[in-house]
């Protein structure tokens, strides 16, 4: 190792910003978004490197193209659908190309361990023309930043690393070296190549598909893509984590280790495929790989055999090859390292534990009332989307972030035409997270307010970004580096937009978050109602809990109603467990008969 | 060789920092690391799996079934439901602690009455402890996590400062001499 060189273990994201650090990184810019967020994060420590979280991804994406054109090496982040919000941007970007180089990191989740949807972001690169590398570990993400840099400043294009859940969140020690180096490239004026007039786009795209080709070329011997010739029988294409589920599972195999994905290096894969009678191919989701594959008149097995949708694992891997291996190769079970199967009950028939709203979460006071009023809500991306599940059971449509307001409005012209369900009409809310507001709810409401729509916003302000692990946004006076700035006056915002009624209540108080919620549902006006109050998690102050005075519990289980985990029936009579009690109050304003009261937290 | 730790827990108790400071220790007693971790939506009071490998040469992040050498439950439930990942003759380190998921405490399914016998019987040795006890004695209830890999500790060859390096980094300086003593309480409990 040479000075300045560290070893350390880090996970995917953090690789990633060390990566783009060692290169010499100096804008960087994201949403926060599961499994996305920690490269932000960890590199807004490191010195020298302007970093913000963006509104939204869309708007991240653009000041990395203003960035990167003014000639500062330029990373930008987002999880898989923000990718979708950024398309636009995303779309254009490679015709006019880059000058420092611009690398988009976009961080897949097969599984949707906490997504609403588990696309491939593969086909972001292809759709745009762009050239996508993908790693398999956190040494092989810091390596790829530094060469992603330096191809897309070779190439004039912007580069894809696309990483996935596993990638992301596991660590693996990294050498890396802990130094930044200066990369400072001249500005110069090109408006033929940089405004994307029709008659410019007309000049750009032809260099687009030419470059394309000149990058198929460099696939063809670029480090990243290699073969590992064992097995005369096996032969297995894979990339990102998919290459350790295949070593794992049939540590024989020989393998085409694909990192450089997009262009496929053709004559490297037909080379490969000359030595077997037929190729496995393991990736996770779609059949990308296993499409250009068969495209080429290779034999490829693939999805037949491999789930489509969900994570893999090593053992889904062998399981879903073992068998078509053997018949096609003679192999038992084509070289599955199989494992002793283990004497435990099926996970699956044991009560599954669904992640819940905390205790004392202001959510869980806002939708319970929602649901008492039988409202129709629709809703958007945060921890609040956890209070569709019962007993709560508050929302009843969810797409993306910003989605609850456009949808209400969509709701509420449907039911205000209908016969059949004219019950409903007057009973639209739509829901939205501050962050989210920010991100994509605001032009909603302008929408509603141009168009005069009768129907209630209500903006869950919790003062952070919570599910992602308490990020700023633009509402909470922070920035990402730590500075003080303009706190977004919610209230304000949404009466500069002609909102006329706006009101903020508090959704501890039960009664006060029902009240204003009926004198406003159902008026003849756009309304905003801003429930506010910081996440609980954020709290850090001592805190009266509640407990069940036995006498007086008539076990009625009304408390229950809130599906607060930290109260539980034993046996006849409701309990708290103190522990986890965050003294919101809420379930002592249900009781009737007053046997929740407020004592001083011993612990 | 490789040597596999699964952490099962509930969101909130600490498996996954328990499984960075483990990580970090096998790191420092000279061996290849490879872990897997579970961020975002799944930790607001949700099952929680990290998983922690080491050797020679490590691969998959994720262990196979049937695989690990040790288990690591932090909740009865949870450790039945990740105890397929057990290997045939392997370690369980148990914490006696059952905390009832929604669907129970809703009453639509029931708690799995016989989890610590259940998990008994399927490994080869069986530790359990009561490590939320173990911990408030050692000075700060949170400690749950450091108490679980001082039983764990016993089974492994790590030299004691690869320990205390990784406690001494992830854990805030003031709360570090109360986990000194619960890694050594959770020793005790095990040796």
């Amino acid at each position: 190792m040479r000075s300045g060189d560290k070893r350390e273990l880090l996970s995917g994201n953090e690789a990633v910003a060390r990566g783009a650090y060692a290169a010499g990184v100096r804008v960087a810019c994201a949403y926060p978004g599961t499994p996305s967020t920690e490269i932000l994060e960890e590199l807004t420590k490191l010195p020298g490197v302007y970093c913000e979280w963006s509104p939204n991804e869309k708007v991240a994406l653009e000041v990395g193209i203003g960035a990167c054109l003014g000639g500062a090496r330029t990373l930008v982040a987002m999880k898989h659908v923000g990718l979708n919000v950024a398309a636009d941007p995303w779309m254009t970007l490679p015709y006019i190309g880059v000058n420092a180089g611009l690398v988009l990191v976009v961080a897949d989740d097969p599984g949707m361990h906490s997504s609403q949807n588990e696309q491939d972001s593969r086909y972001y690169a292809r759709m745009a023309g762009v050239p996508l590398l993908e790693p398999s570990d956190s040494m092989e993400a810091y390596r790829m930043v530094g060469a992603a840099f330096e191809l897309s400043e070779r190439y004039d294009t912007p580069v894809l690393l696309r990483l996935e859940t596993r990638v992301s969140h596991s660590r693996t020690v990294v050498e890396y070296e802990d130094q930044r180096r200066e990369v400072d490239f001249p500005y110069e004026k090109d408006a033929v190549k940089r405004v994307m007039i029709p008659g410019h786009a007309r000049l750009r795209h032809p260099v687009l598909l030419r470059r394309l080709e000149e990058l198929a070329r460099e696939a063809e011997i670029s480090p990243f893509n290699r073969v590992e010739m064992r097995s005369d029988r096996v032969g297995i294409v894979t990339s990102g984590v998919c290459y350790q589920y295949v070593r794992e599972a049939f540590p024989e195999a020989s393998v085409l280790k694909l990192g450089f994905v997009y262009p496929l290096p053709e004559r490297i894969a037909r080379d490969f495929a000359s030595h077997f009678r037929r190729l496995y191919v393991v990736e996770e989701l779609e059949p990308f790989l296993e499409e250009a594959l068969k495209a080429l008149g290779l034999d490829v097995m693939g999805k037949a055999r491999i789930p489509r949708e969900g994570e893999l694992d090593p053992d889904l891997v062998g399981s879903s090859l073992a068998e078509i291996m053997e018949m096609d190769t003679g192999l038992q079970d084509g070289g599955w390292n199989r494992p002793e199967a283990a004497r435990a009950p099926r996970s699956s028939t044991l009560p599954s534990r669904p992640p819940v709203m905390c205790p004392g979460c202001p959510h869980r006071g806002l939708f319970y009332v929602l649901s008492r009023m039988k409202l129709v809500v629709s809703s958007d991306i945060g921890c609040y989307t956890l209070s569709v599940l019962p007993p709560v059971s508050g929302i009843d449509c969810q797409v993306c972030m910003g989605a609850g307001v456009g949808m209400a409005l969509g709701l509420e012209r449907a039911f205000a035409g209908s016969e059949v369900n004219a019950s409903y009409r007057g009973k639209v809310v739509g829901t939205l997270g501050d962050s989210t507001f920010i991100h994509g709810g605001i032009t909603g409401l302008i929408d509603m307010v141009y168009n005069r729509i009768p129907c209630t916003i209500i903006i869950l302000d919790n003062r952070t970004t919570a599910m992602t692990g308490f990020q700023d946004h633009p509402g909470t006076g922070k920035t990402l580096m730590g500075e003080k700035t303009h706190a977004l006056d919610l209230e304000a915002l949404c009466r500069a937009v002609g909102v006329e009624s706006v009101r903020v209540v508090d959704p501890w108080d039960l009664e006060g978050t029902e009240k204003a919620l009926r004198e406003e549902v159902g008026s003849d006006h756009t309304s905003v109602i801003i429930s506010r109050r910081p996440c609980t998690l954020m709290r850090r102050s001592p805190h009266p809990v509640y407990r069940v005075d036995e006498e007086e519990c008539t076990g009625c289980r009304r408390c229950l109603r809130l599906g607060c985990p930290a109260l539980v029936m034993r046996g006849e009579k409701a309990w708290v467990d103190e522990g986890l009690c965050a003294g919101c109050s809420m379930c002592a304003q249900l009781c009737r008969p007053g046997a929740l009261r407020e004592v001083e937290d011993g612990d | 060789m490789v040597t596999d730790v699964v952490l099962a827990g509930v969101g909130g108790q600490g498996n996954v920092l328990s499984a960075r400071i483990l990580a970090e220790a096998a790191m420092r007693a000279g061996y290849r690391v490879k872990t897997s971790e579970v961020h975002g939506m799944a930790q607001r009071g949700g099952s929680v799996v990290c998983m922690v490998r080491w050797g020679e040469e490590v691969y998959s992040p994720l262990i196979p079934r049937g695989r690990a050498d040790f288990l690591l439950a932090y909740e009865l439930l949870e450790g039945l439901r990740f105890l397929e990942y057990l290997r045939p003759g392997g370690t369980a380190v148990v914490n006696d602690y059952r905390l009832d998921p929604l669907p129970v405490l809703r009453g639509d399914a029931a708690y799995p009455e016989d989890a610590l016998g259940l998990i008994r019987e399927a490994s080869g040795k069986c530790v359990v402890l009561r490590a939320r006890d173990l911990a408030e004695e050692a000075g700060s209830a949170r400690a749950v996590g450091t108490v679980m890999l001082g039983a764990l500790s016993v089974f492994l060859q790590f030299p004691r400062t690869a320990w205390e390096d990784s406690l001494r980094q992830r854990v805030p300086p003031r709360a570090l001499e109360a986990n000194l003593r619960a890694f050594e309480m959770g020793r005790k409990a095990a040796g």
